[in-house]
């Protein structure tokens, strides 16, 4: 072990950290754009809303992340002359933009059948006490349905979040330096593999954690109202990386 | 009609290889998720807390730096030990080989916490009245708790198999002649990236699509023999 190279090469390792939580913020915030009306139309009893959406939905949770990226990094160059007519090509050429571009829609895809489900599962009595109240349409949407499904969707979410964070790891493939691409260029450099791999690899849990930290405070501020005054105190913290998986 | 250029049958040749790491890396995962889960339920300390290590250090890490990790490490790791000892040692990992491995001890952590709750879902009394004919605990595992726990394993393992067989992907990365890898080989030889990668997408998604199918058919048999309400 060369404890001497691990802390030289930290400062490096975070200015990767700094790229990857980037893409991570940008891609969870324009995932959640994306998600809704997805989620939404994937519900809507229009076909032509609802099968656009379904085949949306089953691509991006269907196939592997990497052959999205690859799809649009690469296969972007075979629709050149296409995207140079619309003024896209600078956009296409960027590694950046295209890994920006792939997480957003493939979070978006996987948050949308999240949304999904917790929209599905907003009890009937409060849609139909809202619409006793008069509510219709996008009023019982904003109001009563979104605000409760949100709340329902946040556990699920949290495990998307952390995934997506896992997944920008990814964007090393195509020349990004992210934490993972910096940790390669450093061992490509010095061949010091399991060092440089377990350090990045220790930052990646400790952010892991951070995140979970988060999504565990606001989901108690969420629902607060929710929990009986002596379970409150009991709660226990349960094992955060529980259901980490991104289905 | 679409042109491949000949690479149409380089494809399926991917396609089987990606099929057969995805299989063998599954048989890993859920013998390392049965022994994971017997060691997080089990009165020792230690194996306690060496399952949660591994639970916990591989599902907040990344799986292509785990890759990465593993691929590149283990031979290195393995060389200066033998260095230390004495030994000229070169290792030579073969890809296929290194990719079960790998991708069955990450996957095996995830199976490890289904498994845990699939072993917990089989009613104790089960488990007594078995203790009270007189079985031993390895009795007891083979007749009573391992046939039953598949019914409360499938759906969590189903989940294992999708993201596992998505990952398989990423293996390409060190070499393995696997779908993606074939997809770029084909893509650098025809310069028709997206015609190859849409192609090989559409392969994963038929996978998907069996799997689930085959996943029904496998529940139906693990719940033969339960009453439905």
């Amino acid at each position: 072990m060369n404890l001497q190279l691990v802390v030289e090469s930290l400062p490096q390792l975070l200015g990767g950290l700094s790229l990857t939580l980037q893409i991570t913020v940008i891609s969870v915030f324009l995932g959640l754009v994306v998600a809704v009306p997805s989620a939404l139309m994937r519900l809507s009893l229009n076909p032509f809303l609802r099968w656009p959406a379904h085949a949306y939905i089953f691509y991006f949770r269907g196939t592997p992340l990497l052959v999205q990226l690859f799809l649009i990094y690469y296969g972007g160059g075979q629709f050149r002359e296409e995207l140079e007519a619309l003024g896209l090509w600078t956009y296409f050429r960027e590694a950046y933009f295209c890994a920006v571009l792939t997480l957003t829609l493939n979070t978006g895809a996987y948050t949308a059948e999240i949304l999904r489900g917790s929209i599905q599962a907003v009890p009937h009595g409060e849609v139909e006490a809202a619409r006793a109240c008069g509510m219709s349409g996008w009023l019982l949407f904003r109001r009563i349905v979104l605000p409760k499904a949100f709340r329902l969707a946040l556990p699920a979410y949290s495990n998307e979040v952390i995934f997506l964070f896992q997944a920008t790891s990814l964007v090393s493939i195509i020349t990004l330096l992210d934490l993972t691409g910096v940790a390669r260029s450093i061992v490509a450099r010095t061949f010091a593999v399991y060092e440089i791999y377990i350090a990045a690899g220790l930052i990646y849990l400790a952010c892991s954690y951070g995140i979970l930290y988060i999504f565990k405070r606001v989901e108690k501020r969420l629902m607060a109202h929710l929990r009986p005054e002596e379970r409150r105190q009991a709660q226990k913290a349960t094992d955060p990386a529980q259901e980490n998986l991104p289905v | 009609m679409l042109d491949l250029q000949g690479y149409g049958w380089m494809l399926l040749e991917g396609l089987q290889v990606t099929i057969m790491v995805g299989l063998c890396s599954l048989a890993l995962a859920i013998c390392l998720g049965i022994l994971g889960a017997g060691a997080k339920l089990s009165g020792s300390r230690l194996l306690r807390a060496a399952a949660n290590l591994y639970t916990t250090v591989i599902r907040g890490i990344p799986e292509l730096l785990l890759i990465l990790l593993i691929f590149y490490g283990t031979p290195t790791l393995i060389q200066n030990l033998a260095g230390d000892l004495g030994y000229d040692l070169r290792i030579d990992f073969n890809p296929f080989l290194a990719g079960v491995m790998t991708l069955g001890f990450i996957y095996g952590a995830f199976a490890t916490e289904v498994f845990r709750g699939a072993f917990q879902s089989i009613p104790k009394g089960q488990i007594e009245a078995a203790q009270a004919c007189g079985m031993n605990r390895s009795l007891v595992f083979r007749r009573i708790i391992l046939p039953q726990v598949w019914r409360f394993a499938l759906p969590g393992l189903g989940n294992v198999w999708m993201v596992l067989i998505k990952a398989t992907a990423l293996i390409s990365v060190i070499q393995l002649e696997e779908l993606m890898r074939t997809a770029s080989i084909a893509m650098g030889a025809t310069r028709l990236p997206f015609t190859f990668f849409f192609i090989a997408s559409l392969l994963y998604l038929a996978i998907t699509l069996a799997s689930v199918l085959i996943q029904q058919r496998l529940e139906a048999w693990a719940n033969r023999g339960i009453r439905r309400a």
